[in-house]
């Protein structure tokens, strides 16, 4: 296939070898994408398009990649995703409340670094339990956070419905409260904590992330220090979720309320890193636009086919069970998910038109 | 035409052309129903939708407002805030050229969410019987209308209902009432004022709240047994209803010494606690029945002619159905209070909230409407979006709700301060300047 021709592509030294994208012309598609989204998409989009689907779609991609970091690649499992997203909103939201000047990256990092902190603490029992127990734990973290932000009236201002507003979306005088703006603003965070991933994915603590994933018994033999690689992966990946929830109540919402981040939006992020791709940045994002974009285009495509004459409940049922069986499908025809179908899908291209 | 005014027109028939719809502008007004038929509080949702489409439909059937047709869409949001939101930006621009009037969300969370979004957008958000208190200060709130009853005057008029079963206000004093609430933003919004109310009054506030879903509340009631309040307010949802009453005849509480607030009074709430219910009271806005004109109207040209929304026609005349008519009610009259300032034809969601604003539903036109008696006088201005303030009582007989009073009042003289704070609050944190309501026409 010439798109993939790896013709006089070879590489000579360890740094061009371990570059993200090893293939010219990966390069070029991947500056193509970047460019696109960057320039072009905000002079094109629309509202709906950018409100709708792309800052949830990217919130729900970092938060996949958070959970990634934490699942896919360090092996340890977790139902508190949504907990640690709470946190992150709040404590960006708290901040941003109670000291007055401060700017909003800065009161988002340290909502990240507070969720952090609270990840590792939830993580403390992982040294000692694993696999389905270990869920168990995190489950407590899912079920403590939400009740703890309702019982204490300090977390939400005492508001009496006890939900938040987001304060103004204001980045060096720039102020970001569009429907652009909001997405811009989001991609670009989205852009460089996927960048940190993936160098960190690399470096030797990625590599030890991996080994605990899988054989934590031999990975201590060899010298890995269990607890520090342990606890580091929970904080970043706590780090990551922390940044997705203020994302997502400022950035998305505008507003938020403690039941937003309920036990389902944890089971939603673990689904999208299940379809997506265990251990695989791209994977995140691919399981994303699934779970976020394939129930809306059903919809769109029920009340383009049907309009509003058929029974409503029972399109919204039909639709619930064509998105199930895409699931099954899916999961069937690739267990590993869809990053990994398209590579296959591209190992196959490189050869075509041959067969093998 | 000037330049500028070319250029818009160019790129409209652009647009248009893009969309693959014609911007012809029919003679049609357009309400977008972010409606939820399916998920856990699906009875409700395809009970306040169907009433809400039939009312709609009815009105088609009269040849429309002032000869506008009422056109509608769906968007399934299943109560979840994200989706809500979807729906919301899919349907704010209209259909086929007829422009969005008000959004009906009837969620606490996808309002909360587009809020701030509808009145940028300016179009007017309608939390009818629910939402933001302060959002009553039409001041600092100009698009949002928690119509009728907020729910502040919920508990207040309650209270007032309380006083007058033991003879007078000055009676309250000493006597014992417990507050069961569902640990939500909904169930806890009302903390704050039964504690002023308390205080003012001199009874005994006890609140006790039940985490949801509400599925398990034995030890609740033990400690209600304890207690032995005078009066139990019961600020339920969904499930909780049921399964407060069921336990309530378990440890002997009396039924009919339970009040149940506006989301735990429909069939749904009490019918399946079975004998348990009877007696059981609750506040109502909008009385289950079919005797009312507008009812009968309505089965006449919409269920009849076979175009009814309700997939079980049984359901026709329930609370939650009476519910969606009422609010198809004042939707519809806003648009038509609208159409007398602005003009017989589709109108932009800034003037219907000007028609909103200047509701002023007597007596007189409720007859008119076919409607006394299901929907309450309603006056709004620019500093009141709520209106109302009035609730009427109805006993649960064990198969169907019965009207057990009158229309009776809220104290809103003495919220109304709690309730200016609030606002003000907000307004300082978004930086928003309250309109001048005194200049305000």
């Amino acid at each position: 296939m010439i798109f993939f021709s790896q013709a006089r592509q070879i590489t000579t030294d360890y740094r061009s070898e371990r570059r993200l994208f090893r293939l010219k012309q990966d390069r070029w598609v991947f500056w193509a994408v970047l460019a696109f989204a960057l320039i072009v998409i905000p002079r094109i989009g629309t509202d709906y398009w950018f409100s709708a689907i792309l800052v949830p779609f990217l919130v729900l991609g970092l938060a996949g990649l958070g959970l990634n970091i934490l699942t896919g690649y360090a092996g340890q499992l977790s139902l508190g995703s949504a907990a640690f997203m709470a946190v992150g909103a709040f404590a960006a939201y708290n901040f941003q409340l109670r000291i007055p000047g401060i700017s909003l990256l800065l009161s988002f990092f340290l909502g990240g670094i507070v969720t952090a902190l609270f990840g590792v603490l939830i993580g403390l029992p992982s040294l000692r339990i694993k696999g389905f127990y270990l869920i168990v734990s995190t489950l407590a973290a899912q079920f403590f956070v939400p009740w703890m932000l309702t019982q204490y009236g300090w977390f939400s201002n005492y508001s009496a419905s006890g939900v938040i507003s987001a304060p103004k979306l204001e980045v060096f005088g720039q102020d970001f409260n569009t429907p652009s703006g909001r997405y811009l603003l989001t991609l670009s965070i989205v852009i460089l904590l996927g960048f940190t991933a993936h160098r960190l994915i690399h470096s030797p603590l990625g590599r030890n992330w991996m080994a605990v994933r899988d054989m934590d018994t031999a990975a201590a033999s060899i010298g890995i220090p269990i607890l520090r690689t342990k606890l580091l992966a929970f904080a970043i990946s706590s780090f990551y979720l922390g940044i997705a929830g203020a994302l997502w109540a400022f950035a998305y919402l505008g507003t938020v309320e403690p039941d937003g981040f309920d036990l389902s939006r944890s089971f939603q992020i673990l689904f999208i890193i299940i379809i997506g791709g265990l251990g695989s940045i791209s994977g995140s994002f691919l399981g994303a636009a699934f779970i976020v974009l394939l129930p809306i285009t059903l919809s769109l495509g029920s009340t383009a086919l049907f309009g509003q004459g058929a029974d409503q409940a029972l399109l919204q049922n039909l639709q619930k069970i064509i998105f199930g069986s895409l699931i099954i499908f899916f999961l069937i025809k690739e267990p590993d998910g869809l990053a990994r179908l398209w590579r296959h899908l591209r190992e196959r291209l490189k050869l075509w038109p041959l067969r093998y | 035409m000037s330049s500028s005014r070319l250029q818009l027109a160019a790129l409209t028939l652009a647009v248009g052309l893009f969309t693959g719809q014609a911007a012809h502008a029919a003679n049609e007004q357009y309400f977008p129903l972010q409606s939820y038929r399916v998920g856990p509080y699906a009875a409700g949702g395809s009970g306040f939708f169907g009433g809400f489409i039939d009312y709609l439909q009815d009105v088609n059937a009269h040849g429309g407002v002032n000869g506008v047709k009422l056109t509608w869409s769906e968007c399934e949001t299943e109560y979840v805030v994200e989706k809500g939101v979807e729906c919301y930006e899919r349907l704010k621009k209209g259909l086929n050229g007829a422009p969005a009037a008000a959004t009906n969300p009837l969620s606490v969370g996808i309002a909360y969410a587009t809020l701030e979004r509808s009145t940028a957008d300016k179009i007017p958000l309608i939390t009818i019987n629910h939402g933001r208190t302060d959002s009553t200060d039409g001041s600092v709130f100009p698009y949002v209308f928690p119509l009728q009853l907020n729910p502040y005057s919920e508990v207040s008029a309650i209270v007032n209902y309380i006083g007058q079963q033991s003879g007078g206000l000055s009676k309250l004093k000493g006597k014992k009432i417990v507050v069961l609430y569902h640990g939500s933003p909904y169930g806890k919004e009302t903390i704050p004022v039964i504690d002023i109310l308390a205080k003012k009054y001199g009874f005994e506030a006890t609140q006790i709240e039940v985490p949801h879903p509400g599925n398990e509340q034995q030890s609740q009631w033990l400690n209600i047994r304890r207690i032995q309040p005078d009066w139990v307010i019961l600020r339920g949802w969904g499930v909780m209803n049921p399964v407060a009453l069921k336990t309530a005849k378990k440890v002997g509480f009396p039924a009919n010494h339970i009040i149940g607030n506006i989301w735990s009074n429909s069939e749904e709430d009490a019918a399946p606690a079975g004998d348990a219910a009877k007696g059981f009271i609750s506040i109502t806005t909008h009385p289950s029945g079919t005797n009312f004109p507008v009812l009968q109207d309505i089965k006449k040209n919409v269920v009849d002619a076979g175009k009814g929304n309700l997939s079980d026609p049984k359901r026709f005349g329930t609370v939650y159905y009476n519910l969606g008519v009422v609010n198809g009610i004042l939707n519809v009259e806003a648009v038509r209070v609208a159409q007398a300032k602005y003009g017989k034809r589709p109108l932009t969601g800034e003037e219907v909230r000007w028609g909103f604003e200047h509701l002023n539903i007597d007596n007189k036109r409720l007859t008119e409407l076919g409607a006394l008696g299901l929907v309450q006088p309603l006056k709004l201005s620019c500093s009141d979006h709520e209106g109302g303030g009035a609730v009427r009582f109805q006993q649960w007989d064990g198969s169907k709700w019965n009207v057990i009073s009158n229309w009776i009042q809220a104290d809103r003289a003495l919220l109304r301060p709690i309730i200016e704070t609030s606002a003000q609050q907000y307004a300082k944190e978004k930086g928003i300047t309250p309109r001048n309501c005194k200049i305000e026409k």
